[in-house]
């Protein structure tokens, strides 16, 4: 006879917590059910780790979906080396907690061929450290499944996608010719060398995923929450100036004042707003009469019109 | 790098709302039916712009895109929703998006689909997850082909609430008797599709009148809600009326001493004690525990992603499905269905496709009876291809017992989908009806039953011993193939 979940040995441990409202519970099995799906359908997946807060909210789901057990697959984190300090040290501090399989992974030849986003320009470094490196582990790693943080809400190309995103064996993706996705019924048949990219936030908006982090009391690198910080002035974006590698342009000078990030990327790449938000509260309060999306202190969205289609046919996240 | 984003003028910029309160309702799913020319995007593009869903910085972009605005000093909608380059060159939705907005009450999930007509399948993608579908109409042209036509799959993907969008109100000068006209005709054409709940409502979009704001200077006669008054009080659909289903997706096992049953609830409730069958298997057993991350729980509803203990080892793997003792759904090998065709090839007779439902995946063959032909909403007979958008009624045909409810009981449990086992692409969505009577199940007290056979056949089975000794109890007639056909498309339920 089995015996009963408290006196089997839990790695993953229960909390107990007010009960979550409707709208969060029904987005909240959404994912848990895509989760599941995927790891008993596909035979190594594995999940893509920002370190951000879509991410952080994905893994929470994932120690959910497979609670008591761990999580079964590994996180898969590609490091540009330029994303911020705090990021680096909050991934390894989860990583060890959690007891998760990390793998890391950088574009070597892109960093031996000094490619920078200040010496190279956001399109051709974001091309080959972030969409060209995911290549790469995803290969490396023989990965049929990976899943994803990406909201609908959150780019007009967006909207479009699959919970279960095809992938060829060269990781494009043709919105064109998208396989239909009915009810809750996920088609996971692949052919060799094809793979999915699985989104189990699809339906989730930005003030969902704070008011789940709040609700979860789910742990976020810092920078999300304002504090005053170094930063420099440059083509309208507030850059966080803590890096050496940050060189001041003729006529920059480093500020301080009170900033935070709303996403979080590669340090150069990635603009703070100002804000006076220090703690979740304040951050959904402001958010919620908030009147520029997200993205927008995201260079690499900007470069073009349909920028992110582009990217994600190459096979950007 | 481009300038930053900061370039809106002042007259585009939708204004601060006061912070929202907590929703304590589920999200409500909804299609949006209807083509461009009836203004569907001006309608979504209205509704996610007076409940401020879209920011600043993507309404720049849009005035950059366009450099266009219309007569109101608002930008171009279409823009905003036509997310791909591919259809902003052809000017037409080709797929289906999902856009997201809310109130302070509810938040709301939109499929955006196509309204031409080579784009049923789409439509019925979006139909499928929807509580509720809103119903496009230019006030001009009233009820057209296309309005029934969208009305109809909507009815047939099991949507029971719509809601009458008469557009372009204005343009006939807020006639109250053209909107009396066209809701009473709507609403006649709606009951004999089965569905009962409808709110038809006189608005212009691009105005904004009856969206999401009243329209109280402009049409005072008109008492009834607002567009987004009538999705914050639909109800979402619950399934938790009938017998308990757990589609099992996972057999977890951490350790040795632990096994569970992980799986999304799909139907009923259960609580720890209820005896369940493990279906197809039939083996009988009772719910020692509900176990979540959170808490180890009392009860599980429909809806809820769970993990099930039960009290004794058996076995289950993936694509079982636990049930309640009492209100078990149908096993089978032979089931009759209504499908919707997805791909270029069409769904063809004899072939064998895979079939998902669940988490359970199994081998099928499709024998199509008839499809619908949506300009008169009649079924016709039809046994070759269904080709692409085609919707069909089929017998599917098992080689392992299948396990269903009637999707009318249940959209879970009774939805499927067909997978191509060349292509592996999906290539049907479909819904069981019922479960087709097994050889030797035609037999009931009473009964008649009418068949059409060649006449060769019949000679040889009126020449038979059997058929000779009971001849007085038969009825006998000659028929064309033609009249055949006539009788009985006009006869009560097949075998």
């Amino acid at each position: 006879m089995p015996l009963s979940v408290q006196e089997t040995e839990v790695k993953n441990p229960p909390v107990s917590r007010p009960p979550l409202d409707p709208h969060l519970k029904a987005l909240e099995n959404e994912a848990i059910h895509i989760f599941r799906e995927v790891a008993a359908e596909f035979e190594k997946p594995v999940m893509l780790y920002s370190i951000g807060k879509d991410s952080s909210v994905l893994l929470h789901l994932a120690r959910k979906a497979f609670h008591p057990g761990r999580v079964p697959f590994p996180l898969l984190h590609v490091d540009t080396t330029w994303k911020f300090r705090e990021m680096i040290e909050f991934r390894d501090e989860i990583a060890a907690k959690y007891d998760l399989d990390l793998v890391v992974h950088t574009n070597t030849r892109g960093a031996e061929e000094g490619i920078t986003p200040f010496s190279h320009g956001s399109a051709l470094y974001t091309d080959i450290m972030k969409t060209e490196a995911l290549r790469q582990a995803l290969d490396a790693g023989g990965y049929d499944a990976a899943f994803g943080g990406a909201r609908r809400d959150e780019e007009a190309s967006r909207a479009k996608e699959r919970i279960y995103s095809f992938r060829t064996p060269d990781h494009k993706w043709d919105p064109r010719n998208q396989r239909p996705e009915l009810w809750n019924i996920y088609n996971g048949m692949i052919k060799k060398g094809e793979s999915v990219r699985a989104f189990p936030l699809s339906n989730w908006t930005e003030v969902d995923i704070w008011r789940y982090i709040q609700a979860e009391d789910i742990p976020l690198v810092p920078l999300y929450y304002a504090a005053e910080r170094p930063y420099v002035e440059r083509d309208g974006m507030m850059i966080l100036a803590e890096d050496p590698r940050l060189k001041l342009l003729p006529g920059e000078t480093v500020q301080r004042g009170m900033i935070r990030f709303r996403t979080l990327g590669c340090f150069p790449l990635t603009g703070a707003i100002r804000s006076t938000a220090s703690n979740l509260d304040e951050v959904i309060a402001e958010l919620e009469i908030a009147t520029v999306s997200e993205r927008q202190g995201r260079a690499i969205d900007r470069d073009q019109s349909g920028s992110m289609e582009k990217k994600k046919r190459e096979g950007y996240f | 790098m481009t300038a930053p984003a900061q370039t809106a003028s002042a007259t585009i910029l939708p204004f601060a709302e006061p912070v929202k309160a907590a929703r304590d309702t589920r999200p409500l799913r909804l299609i949006t039916c209807g083509s461009v020319d009836d203004g569907k995007s001006t309608l979504i593009g209205r509704l996610l712009w007076d409940t401020k869903a879209v920011k600043e910085d993507q309404a720049a972009t849009l005035a950059r895109d366009s450099g266009k605005q219309n007569d109101l000093g608002l930008p171009d909608f279409a823009l905003l929703l036509d997310g791909l380059q591919a259809e902003r060159e052809q000017g037409i939705t080709i797929d289906v998006a999902y856009r997201y907005f809310s109130t302070d009450r509810r938040s709301f999930i939109v499929a955006d689909t196509p309204g031409h007509e080579q784009y049923t399948r789409n439509m019925a993608t979006g139909a499928s997850t929807a509580d509720l579908a809103i119903l496009l109409t230019d006030a001009r042209s009233g009820i057209l082909e296309q309005t029934r036509r969208h009305a109809t799959i909507a009815a047939l993907m099991g949507i029971r609430q719509f809601v009458l969008a008469v557009n372009k109100f204005d343009l006939v000068n807020y006639d109250k008797a053209i909107f009396e006209k066209i809701s009473h005709e709507f609403r006649e054409f709606a009951l004999s599709l089965g569905v009962r709940q409808i709110t038809a409502i006189p608005m212009s979009a691009l105005k904004g009148e009856n969206v999401v704001y009243s329209a109280d200077s402009a049409i005072p006669w008109y008492d009834g809600p607002t567009l987004v008054e009538t999705l914050e009080l639909a109800t979402v659909r619950t399934a938790q009326a009938g017998g308990f289903r757990l589609p099992v997706q996972r057999v977890a096992r951490p350790g040795e001493s632990f096994r569970g049953y992980q799986g999304t609830v799909a139907g009923g409730s259960i609580k720890p004690g209820d005896p369940v069958v493990v279906l197809p298997s039939g083996v009988v057993a009772n719910v020692k525990q509900i176990v979540t991350f959170d808490l180890v729980r009392n009860a599980a509803v429909a809806g809820d992603a769970i993990t099930l203990v039960l009290d004794r080892q058996v076995d289950v793997a993936r694509g079982d499905v636990i049930v309640s003792l009492d209100g078990q759904p149908m096993t089978g090998l032979h089931f009759d269905a209504q499908l919707v065709s997805l791909q270029p090839g069409g769904i063809e007779p004899g072939r064998r496709y895979w079939l998902k439902s669940g988490s359970r995946r199994q081998r099928v063959t499709v024998e199509p009876i008839s499809q619908l032909e949506l300009s008169t909403g009649k079924w016709r007979p039809h046994a070759s291809t269904l080709a692409m958008n085609a919707i069909g009624k089929v017998r599917l045909s098992f080689e392992e017992q299948a396990v269903f409810d009637a999707y009318e009981q249940n959209r879970s449990t009774g939805a499927f989908i067909l997978i191509d086992p060349d292509t592996l692409n999906t290539v049907a969505g479909g819904m069981i009806t019922a479960k087709r009577a097994e050889l030797g199940g035609i037999h009931t007290e009473g009964q008649r039953v009418l068949m059409s056979l060649p006449a060769d056949l019949a000679e040889q089975i009126m020449a038979s011993e059997l058929f000779a000794n009971r001849r007085d109890e038969t009825e006998i007639r000659r028929l064309t193939a033609k009249q055949a056909v006539e009788l009985f498309s006009n006869a009560a339920s097949d075998i």
